[in-house]
């Protein structure tokens, strides 16, 4: 049986150009960092930075669950508006738990808990519409963008949701240290602070808790059964079958998953802007997706990963705040997206991969 | 008497799958019937004129949408092509009448220029779909943004104003017009009539529904009667058989993706004519998913290899038709979206069930 | 000696289309049975309802006499029915470890609780039932996708293998390959019989079942037509039986 090897010697070039597509996105990262830092004053700073992460985390979680739809080969375009539901869901309830008279932080955490639960339904539809009945994921989620928009206007008639309780806004404008020199320091929840004391910050909670996820659930693609099954069910569905995963149920907790991710999202948002819209999610109806392909996964499915979205969400939020600092149209930022969209997936298609020798 | 029972078996089974091809155009139907009670002026030939007359752009982008989808590809670029187009020939009108140039040759240069430009988003999507792989979600998605953008930088975010007159007389135009007893003209309205008599004016036939079924005309004959429809549902079939029958299956979609593109633009062009103003399309519009849905709704597959113009035609009058039904009927706008998204839903479950026996 | 596997009037239907009438046959241990037809008759429907692919319409199942009820593919797979499938089936974006252990991956516990993949454990197992079939691949950290058509189906012959397969289903296991790997997979299946294994070969090369097989069963539009034993026929026959015995006569005339 021996003999059966393939020769993968590659000249230099191409071994140049496989390495480059591996690690282009990164490379890109940097040199925009590089460029923005010399180019726009004030955006290499502690500030700087600040607002980048304060503006991170509606694209980090919609993209953590476009991550694991694109890599079982699907594709979820309800994530925007399953978001703008929980909000609205969310807020509607911590308001109705504190007018029951019930305090503060309970009626958040119960609330919260509550549209956790009723956050992962169009997900589950989803799941069922895609799994069982077969129905085309790009039209399953579309359908579910009709109806969860639909039910949130209901809900809200629609306006928006006011009187929710301070402290919402304070943790979503919060740090994870918040310091006020000599007198008090508060972790996730901003301090109350009289005029004239200075507040140092330390990382956003809106992005700390994303981030927790970001951790944990890189993990769990990585290194974990559920995992593993997500990337076979992306590279080949029938393989998977015969393998024995039960890919229908696999494919249902996906798309819940993405719900779940979507919802957590929309909840952010309650705090980060004290409000539930219906349309809150509208503006990143596609940048989850966008994200995670620039990042260098394929919509084909079975390739990606949670870092590489990181990494392409950084490369949108980046380019936005440079261009938002020097002062230039946001208009100006579809075109340059567009543009980085498109060569990163041509970057791909151009590098081979890489191959391994053993030892 | 087993053959017998067999050719009934097949008889209702081939019934079943004519119902379930044409289930689009039945639901129509059910609907008109329903929304004609609790409609108020729904069953009307102008209420039915105006659904028609409202859907152009749909129309137009549908069935450019009908064409990408049997190639098994998509295209999201539509709605912001739609929009560059509009913004582009409003402005170029725009600045061509305030130098003084005639009304005429203003909108001609304007609405010629505006169709010429928008061929490039299409070219460059077809080329960077076949020569360079780029899988046609992305290469749309992309282009739709960058598309999008150039819009945007353009008419500075709002709608472009201070257009030569004459285009909504145009876009909004009838073919007939009848003062019941008095006069008849066709196309302008009969000269000379009193302010009074205009509400016994007889509006007939839309040159919106005229221009509608031309075009869907020319479409609905190119994709069932020519060699080149032949190709794109090859296509869609299978690319390899495609190829291996020596289809320039790469030049073919060029041309599929081109025009899309045009479509898109004649969409944004005749907008102009419609509402007077050029029209940036808000990121959130969602058009082409809009057209999509319709499309789907239509009999089509996002597998390719599957759909007809008829049937997308008939997707959109039905999203049309909901929205305007329930609107008549007093529903709250927004069970509008809850509708849309079940029917959809409805749509394609049904293409699962009953596959084609045909 | 008894059967290893034996199935009794199977049966599957697709609408109005029979595509597996009635067919019985069985399988001993340490034995080759080749699987022989023409296109469409049935041959990889009645394999696929082994290995719980498909659900039978009508008729049995035995394993090691004993009746089962193959419902899914894991239930095949927990008896120690393998399938090589005519399109290998295997995740063209994982390495071949993981393709190797694919729905059964090895865990192993951090922290006591979690549950993550033993990535070192599954290479090393994996390399060495490469090794004990004299397969080379460059790593098996690289992905399916970058190994040859040969590769391929060497690394999909050892997921049967390493699993301790009493029956081994092979769907045309040389129809992609090239003459010499042809001759590598003939080898391996010889291999594997001498180690007691049970094998149902499909394939349309007759010289190649011919060479492997210790007897024949032949399906005409979905029914077994014959069983012959291999060193009592003679590929003519076959061919006739195959094609339908009426069509040779005319060809002949
Ligand atoms: N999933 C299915 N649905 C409907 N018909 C099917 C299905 N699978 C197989 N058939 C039909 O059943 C018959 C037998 O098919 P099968 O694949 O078992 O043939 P085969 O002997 O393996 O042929 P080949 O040598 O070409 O692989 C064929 O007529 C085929 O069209
Ligand atoms: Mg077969």
């Amino acid at each position: 049986m021996a003999d059966i090897t393939i020769t993968t010697r590659k000249n230099g070039l191409q071994k140049f150009f496989s390495q480059l597509g591996n690690r282009w996105a990164i490379i890109f990262l940097f040199l925009e960092i590089i460029l923005f830092s010399i180019i726009s004053p004030g955006f290499f700073s502690v500030k700087g930075a600040q607002v980048i992460l304060i503006n991170s985390p509606f694209i980090l979680f919609l993209s953590l669950a476009e991550t694991f739809v694109i890599i079982s080969g699907g594709i979820d375009l309800s994530v925007g508006f399953v978001m703008g539901f929980s909000s609205v869901v969310s807020a509607k309830l911590i308001v109705a738990f504190v007018g029951l008279g019930m305090n503060d932080l309970l009626s958040i955490i119960v609330g919260i808990v509550i549209t956790l639960c009723i956050g992962i339904i169009p997900g589950l539809v989803n799941g069922i519409l895609v799994a069982r009945l077969k129905v085309p994921p790009f039209i399953a989620t579309f359908s579910m963008i009709g109806i969860t928009h639909g039910i949130s206007e209901l809900l809200i008639k629609g306006s928006y949701i006011r009187n929710l309780p301070p402290i919402a806004g304070r943790i979503g404008n919060g740090s994870l240290i918040n310091i006020v020199p000599g007198k008090t320091v508060s972790f996730f929840i901003s301090p109350t602070i009289q005029r004239g004391d200075q507040l140092i910050e330390i990382l956003p909670t809106v992005f700390v808790i994303p981030f927790i996820f970001i951790l944990f659930f890189a993990f769990i693609l990585k290194s974990t059964k559920f995992g593993q099954h997500t990337y076979a069910i992306g590279g080949n569905v029938d393989a998977a079958i015969r393998a024995g995963i039960n890919v229908k149920t696999h494919l249902i907790k996906i798309y819940m998953l993405s719900s779940f991710f979507s919802t957590v999202a929309g909840i952010m948002y309650v705090f980060r802007y004290v409000t539930g819209k219906a349309d809150a999610g509208a503006m990143f109806l596609l940048d989850g997706i966008i994200a995670v392909v620039i990042g260098g996964a394929s919509l084909y499915g079975g390739i990606g990963s949670v870092w590489k979205t990181l990494i392409g969400c950084f490369i949108i939020l980046v380019m936005e705040n440079g261009l938002r600092m020097l002062g230039v149209p946001t208009f100006y930022k579809l075109i340059v997206i567009g543009i980085i969209l498109i060569f990163a997936v041509l970057i791909d298609q151009l590098s081979p991969e890489l191959i391994h020798r053993e030892e | 008497m087993d053959t017998n029972k067999n050719s009934i078996l097949s008889l209702s089974q081939s019934l079943l799958s004519i119902l379930a091809r044409n289930w689009a155009l039945l639901f129509v139907l059910v609907l008109i019937l329903i929304f004609s009670f609790t409609g108020i002026n729904f069953f009307s030939y102008k209420n039915f004129q105006n659904i028609f007359h409202l859907s152009t752009i749909y129309l137009l982008l549908a069935s450019s949408e009908t064409f990408v989808i049997i190639t098994g590809g998509i295209d999201l670029s539509v709605g912001f092509v739609m929009g560059l187009s509009s913004v582009l020939s409003a402005t170029i009108m725009r600045e061509l009448h305030a130098a003084n140039f005639t009304p005429a040759l203003s909108i001609s240069i304007g609405s010629i220029v505006g169709l010429i430009v928008c061929i490039i988003p299409g070219l460059i999507n077809g080329v960077l779909i076949t020569k360079y792989r780029v899988p046609p979600f992305i290469s749309t998605l992309g282009m739709g943004g960058i598309a999008s953008g150039i819009t945007l930088v353009m008419c500075e975010g709002f709608p472009v104003t201070f257009l030569p007159p004459y285009l909504t007389g145009i876009g909004n135009g009838y073919l007939i017009y009848i003062l019941p007893g008095k006069a008849i003209s066709f196309f302008n309205r009969p000269e000379g009539i009193a302010v009074e008599e205009l509400r016994n004016l007889i509006r007939i036939i839309p040159n919106s529904l005229m221009f509608n079924f031309i075009i869907i005309f020319i479409l609905w004959h190119i994709l069932k009667n020519t060699k080149f429809g032949q190709h794109t549902y090859a296509i869609g079939g299978s690319m390899d058989a495609a190829v291996r029958a020596g289809i320039n299956t790469n030049k073919h979609l060029i041309i599929i993706y081109t025009l899309s593109s045009f479509l898109a633009g004649l969409a944004g062009v005749f907008n102009v004519f419609q509402t007077g103003i050029g029209n940036f399309t808000p990121f959130t519009a969602m058009y082409e998913l809009i057209a999509i849905a319709a499309v789907i709704i239509g009999g089509a597959s996002l597998m390719g290899g599957k759909g007809r113009i008829f049937g997308s035609i008939i997707g959109v009058i039905l999203l049309r038709i909901i929205e305007n039904g329930l609107h008549l009927s007093g529903v709250d706008p927004f069970f509008r979206f809850i509708a849309v998204g079940l029917i959809l839903i409805v749509a394609v479950v049904i293409d699962q069930l009953f596959p084609d026996l045909l | 000696m008894e059967y290893l596997i034996e199935v009794k009037n199977l049966t599957k239907r697709f609408g109005g289309l029979v595509a597996v009438d009635n067919v019985s046959m069985g399988v001993k241990e340490g034995e080759v049975v080749g699987l022989l037809g023409d296109n469409g008759a049935g041959k990889s429907t009645l394999i696929k309802m082994i290995s719980g692919v498909y659900k039978p319409d009508g008729g049995k199942i035995f394993f090691e006499g004993k009746e089962v009820k193959i419902d899914s593919p894991i239930k095949a797979l927990s008896i120690a029915i393998e399938t090589l499938y005519q399109d290998l089936a295997l995740a063209e974006n994982l390495n071949v470890y993981s393709n190797i252990f694919l729905g059964r991956e090895k865990l192993r516990k951090v922290l006591k609780f979690i549950n993550v993949l033993d990535n070192n454990y599954m290479h090393d197992e994996s390399k060495k039932v490469l090794k004990r079939l004299e397969i080379e691949v460059p790593s098996l950290r690289n992905r399916i996708s970058t190994l040859s058509g040969g590769q391929r189906q060497a690394v999909a012959i050892s997921r049967s293998i390493y699993w301790n397969a009493k029956l081994l289903i092979m769907d045309e296991p040389t129809a992609a390959l090239g003459v010499t790997e042809q001759k590598k997979v003939l080898g391996l299946i010889r291999l594997l019989r001498s180690q007691g294994i049970g094998i149902i070969v499909i394939s349309h090369q007759l010289y190649d079942v011919f060479s492997v097989s210790d007897r024949l069963v032949i399906l005409r539009r979905g029914e077994k037509v014959a069983e012959r034993n291999v060193k009592e026929t003679n590929p003519d026959e076959v061919v006739s039986l195959i094609v339908g015995a009426e069509k040779v006569a005319q060809r002949s005339d």
